[in-house]
């Protein structure tokens, strides 16, 4: 690289994102001015996407350890002991804003990394998730986008096999300029063969592994933490394009090489390549480590050390081996026709050290760099509370209009053509599909063996509730996914959270992190429920509009035999519907007030932990003893939408009574938390289980028929599918 | 009665077919990597599902001229049955086993989801399990599945008893709206001349569970324990 | 030397990606759009220095891999 080129202006400090304290860092740590490599590797490291620099004061407050924990935040992924020797691994992890740029490869992409993630420690990938929000459906972007996402989800997770069985999506014009890509994998691995990223032994070779390198997506770690501008559709060049068939085979060739002892750590090189991969491994490890940029395989000609250093061409992984072992792991990656490449190794002097063309081109002190790392106590503001509406202040229209409406309505349709594009079926254990309340997989043994037990698996939040007050809604999003394992007859085990927010250099929007993260930590506390990864995107804004504040919750239960799970279908007539928990009738910042009276106002429901706690427990109980025949928990749009989702599930009918001295559209569509409705053969055996627990049940109506019917008044079961299955595939079709 | 299920780069169903196969046969199949040409003696030969080399160029096309298959074509001329499914059956064309070709679904989009399948006749080794006109449920999960052949290839195919499976309702007719993806005459899976080759785009492997898809896809494993280890 | 092929579907062989594209075209408001066929192009580097046998080989790779016959032409042309 000629001097010219490898000048550092303060325009170019500028373009690389670092503010002139943190440049005046840099001088003080190197004792010199940085040349543009060793710039360009601060502004990945020191990138918000990296360095959580705004937001780890406050999730260090988060709860992280539980008896089942075997490794929190910090590594790619977090893992939990399911038992039996075996571990679940998982992450949620976000591909917002390229996803954004170029919605296939975007999403694609972002499967592909969280999938690394997954399977860097040790885990065969068994399940992926995805919480997805688009804006307007009227805005002229949003149909391209959900198409383009859609596609490259099952794009990429089909073909590398392994199944998408659930997820959500919503629609809100505050995702207009910035949609949310948030997905999620689980694996499983034996417990005691688990890998992380801490590399060790000063000598031990580093391999690179996977595909070669290109000019990919340089700055996307940077891009990622930049607010949006006019000209960001100009910014196509740096989108990274996947490559599932080549990610399959490195799934396949890393878990044939752990199973041969050879690896000390891996890392995969995610959104900042080579550059984190290599740096983050030596940090961990307390080591120092150099790399020859000649041995990388380059997929293009003439490539910088700073091209390489930063590129974020996918499906690679960095490794260290133990000594002597480089040829056993080149067979194997040979054999599945993957790159191989012995590029440096670890060393004691502490320092990264990496050589081109036979010169240096960075040199880099790790730990002054590492300890450096910039955190900001960003100024915030709460946000003030919302008052509470009364039932009374809301108007009434007929239950049964309404309950038309809100079922056909952009953010309670049906789901089904997105996910019929999704494989969501591969691996044969699939227990429990797309549409419930959380998907269930059997759990996979040791080389694909079968088990008796399940995974159940959901992600859940509600934006709009954490926009009017970013604590009551983070715990509800955390309430929420509890409630959904619970729903399936599962024990929750621990979250992922992937925080989508806005702007954090203004204080309002902090305040909404602060307060979403206060949210998560009581539920999380309350619960039981350990946070063991996460990830965060900020500056989600265009224009000045910030996303609603997003904390989306990934959770994962676990299920002692997988036959005894619940779903939400009603399939027999003569059943009681039973509400499990209170219900006051809730109508602020409900789907009712929004779609059916254009009101997005008031307070959001108010969530009770230890009535979430002891509701929930009951529940659980109540499956496990073959009580309950169909159970569906009780979030957006409230107890009737509930209801008649179950009767479509299972093609029966209900009936349900409004009780005395509720308003009846405050009862039926009120989205109070901690509720249940479940469907029972023996209903003595219900209600006096729940009387001694001390929680409050009631018998409000029964299957049967073909309709939905309150008090007498029915929607046709068949009017009712037609206006729930039509609204997406007719938008997506142009009508 | 032994199986080989043939697992190329980027095959991912081959642990379903290799469950679905067991539990039938009471014997694990061997499981044969692409490029060992020494398969060993077997009954039946499965090319499973999958995105054989990620799909690239054309669906199949690739892995047909991995070296097994040319071992794979000689053991079906020499009568041994040979299965594809889904990926298997595009491989199964792309070599020219089977007649016609397997395009872009019609509404260009990915589907998986549960299809009603009309057994066409229940005389052959594949299909002992099942009377003739049985209706079946079981998954497709392709975004190549929509089964293009000439005029006189389908009707070769159909006066020749060679449909194997159609798509149809639930009461076995062929209805526009039960094909999942504009295949001609919809057609789901057809077999060669000798009637020991079979390809079809649904999986039966993940329907032999009652609480994992149902046991649409069942009767075909267990009438290939029979009908197959019968002719061996 | 460098062969350049072109991969179409036959006629008659429904193209239904080329029809998507169509109705796209159309939907942007160019007008006068007739059928729309939507096929491969693949370059190939050859070592080769005759320029026939390049195109006797490339044909080969089209019969043997690059198309499918049942359902798709090509068209090669070979450059120094």
């Amino acid at each position: 690289m000629d001097a010219q080129e490898n000048q550092v202006t303060p325009n170019i400090i500028a373009e690389h994102g670092l503010t002139s304290e943190e440049y005046d860092k840099i001088l003080e740590i190197l004792g010199r001015a940085p040349n543009l490599t060793e710039l360009g590797v601060f502004s990945v490291m020191w990138s918000e996407h990296c360095s959580y620099k705004s937001s780890k004061k406050w999730l260090k407050t988060l709860p992280t350890e539980g008896p089942r924990v075997i490794c929190g935040p910090g590594e790619n992924a977090g893992v939990v002991d399911i038992g039996d020797g075996l571990a679940a691994i998982f992450k949620m992890e976000s591909h917002n804003h390229p996803s954004f740029i170029e919605p296939y490869q975007g999403a694609a992409t972002g499967v592909g990394g969280i999938l690394r993630d997954v399977f860097t420690m040790g885990a065969r990938p068994v399940a992926n998730m995805n919480a997805l929000r688009f804006g307007d459906p009227r805005h002229p972007r949003t149909r391209h986008l959900v198409a383009g996402v859609v596609a490259g989800i099952g794009g990429y997770g089909n073909c590398v096999g392994v199944p998408t069985v659930g997820g959500e999506t919503n629609f809100h014009t505050r995702y207009d300029g910035n949609i949310l890509v948030n997905a999620m994998t689980v694996g499983i691995a034996e417990a005691d063969r688990i890998f992380y990223s801490a590399a060790t032994g000063a000598g031990n070779p580093v391999v690179y592994v996977g595909s070669k390198t290109g000019r990919d997506g340089i700055h996307g770690a940077t891009m990622a933490s930049a607010e949006f501008n006019e000209d960001s559709e100009e910014k196509r060049p740096t989108v990274q394009v996947g490559d599932p068939f080549t990610e399959k085979l490195l799934i396949e060739a890393c878990l044939e090489l752990m199973a041969t002892g050879a690896i000390v750590a891996i890392q995969d090189m995610g959104a900042a390549g080579l550059t984190s991969s290599s740096f983050e491994m030596a940090s961990k490890g307390g080591v120092g480590v150099e790399l020859d940029l000649d041995q990388v395989p380059a997929r293009e000609d003439g490539m910088t050390a700073y091209e390489f250093l930063l590129s974020e061409s996918q499906e690679r992984m960095l490794m260290v081996l133990k000594p002597g072992s480089e040829e056993r792991a080149r067979a194997i990656m040979e054999k599945w026709e993957l790159d191989f490449a012995v590029v440096g190794h670890l060393t004691d002097t502490g320092r990264m050290v990496v050589r081109h063309h036979g010169e240096i081109a960075a040199d880099l002190p790790i730990d002054p760099l590492a300890l450096a790392s910039p955190e900001y106590d960003r100024p915030w503001e709460p946000v003030p509370k919302q008052p509470i509406l009364a039932a009374d202040e809301v108007s009434e229209i007929a239950p049964p209009d309404a309950l038309k409406t809100l079922m056909g309505c952009p953010d309670l349709a049906s789901r089904r053509w997105i996910w019929e594009q999704y494989d969501h079926l591969i691996m044969g254990d699939t227990v429990q599909r797309p549409g419930g309340d959380a998907a269930v997989v059997r759990i996979q043994g040791a080389n694909g063996a079968v088990t008796g037990k399940a995974l159940a698996i959901t992600t859940d939040v509600t934006p709009r509730y954490c926009l009017a007050d970013p604590e009551e809604g983070a715990k509800q999003a955390v309430a929420e996914a509890w409630r959904n394992l619970t729903a399936v007859g599962a024990m929750p085990l621990a979250i992922t959270d992937n925080m989508n927010f806005g702007n954090p250099e203004k204080p309002d929007i902090m305040g909404q992190f602060v307060g979403c993260v206060n949210g998560i930590r009581k539920a999380c506390e309350a619960l039981d429920f350990p946070v063991v990864s996460g990830n965060v995107s900020l500056y989600n804004e265009t224009a000045g509009i910030a996303i609603l504040p997003t904390p989306a919750i990934g959770a994962v239960g676990l299920l002692d035999r997988y036959d005894g799970s619940a779903g939400i279908a009603v399939r027999d007539d003569g059943l009681s519907l039973v509400l499990i928990g209170g219900t006051s009738g809730h109508l602020g910042q409900s789907l009712y007030l929004r779609e059916l009276l254009n009101r997005e106002e008031g307070a959001p429901p108010p969530v009770d932990l230890a009535a979430e706690r002891r509701n929930g427990d009951l529940v659980r109980r109540l499956i496990a003893g073959g009580k309950v025949a169909a159970c569906h928990d009780l979030s957006d749009g409230g107890l009737l939408v509930a209801a008649a989702e179950m009767a479509l599930a299972g093609n029966t009918g209900v009936s349900i009574g409004v009780p005395d001295g509720v308003p009846a559209h405050a009862w039926l569509f009120g989205e109070d938390q901690a509720r249940y409705l479940i469907a029972a053969g023996d209903v003595e055996a219900v209600l006096s289980a729940a009387e001694s627990a001390g929680v409050p049940a009631a018998e409000i109506g029964h299957s049967g028929g073909d309709a939905v019917a309150v008090d007498g008044a029915p929607v046709a079961l068949d009017d009712l599918r037609r206006i729930h299955e039509s609204w997406l595939p007719g938008y997506m079709a142009g009508s | 009665m032994r199986a080989a299920v043939i697992v190329f780069p980027g095959s991912n169903r081959e642990r379903d077919m290799r469950l679905a196969l067991g539990g039938s046969f009471g014997e694990d199949p061997v499981m044969v990597w692409h490029r060992d040409t020494d398969l060993p003696k077997v009954d039946l030969i499965v090319l499973p599902g999958g995105f054989s080399y990620g799909d690239y160029l054309r669906a199949g096309a690739m892995a047909a001229h991995s070296p097994v298959l040319r071992e794979v074509k000689a053991r079906a001329d020499a009568g041994v049955h040979v299965l594809g499914v889904c990926n298997g059956f595009q491989i199964l064309t792309e070599t020219g086993l089977l007649p016609g070709a397997l395009m872009r679904n019609a509404d260009l989009r990915f589907v998986c989801r549960d299809v009603h399948l009309k057994v066409e006749r229940a005389d052959t080794a594949f299909t002992g399990g099942f009377r003739a006109g049985d209706v079946l449920r079981c998954p497709v999960a392709h975004h190549d599945g929509n089964y293009f052949a000439d005029a006189g290839t389908l009707d070769a195919l159909e006066g020749e008893g060679r449909v194997a499976v159609r798509y149809c309702d639930e009461t076995g007719a062929p209805t526009v709206a039960a094909n999942p993806n504009g295949s001609q005459r919809n057609i789901a899976g057809i077999y060669n001349e000798r009637l020991n080759v079979l390809g079809m785009m649904p999986h039966p492997e993940d329907a032999v569970h009652p609480l994992l898809g149902g046991l649409g896809g069942k009767p075909l494993f267990d009438g290939m324990a029979a009908g197959i280890g019968d002719a061996a | 030397m460098k062969a350049k092929v072109h991969v179409t579907l036959k006629n008659g062989v429904l193209d239904p990606q080329g029809k998507a594209v169509g109705h796209a075209l159309e939907a942007l408001g160019f007008d006068g759009v007739g059928d729309v066929r939507q096929g491969k192009y693949i370059e190939i580097d050859l070592a080769d220095t005759d320029a026939d046998g390049a195109k006797a080989r490339v044909e080969d790779m089209c019969q043997k891999l690059l198309a499918n016959t049942v359902i798709e032409n090509y068209a090669i042309e070979i450059e120094a």
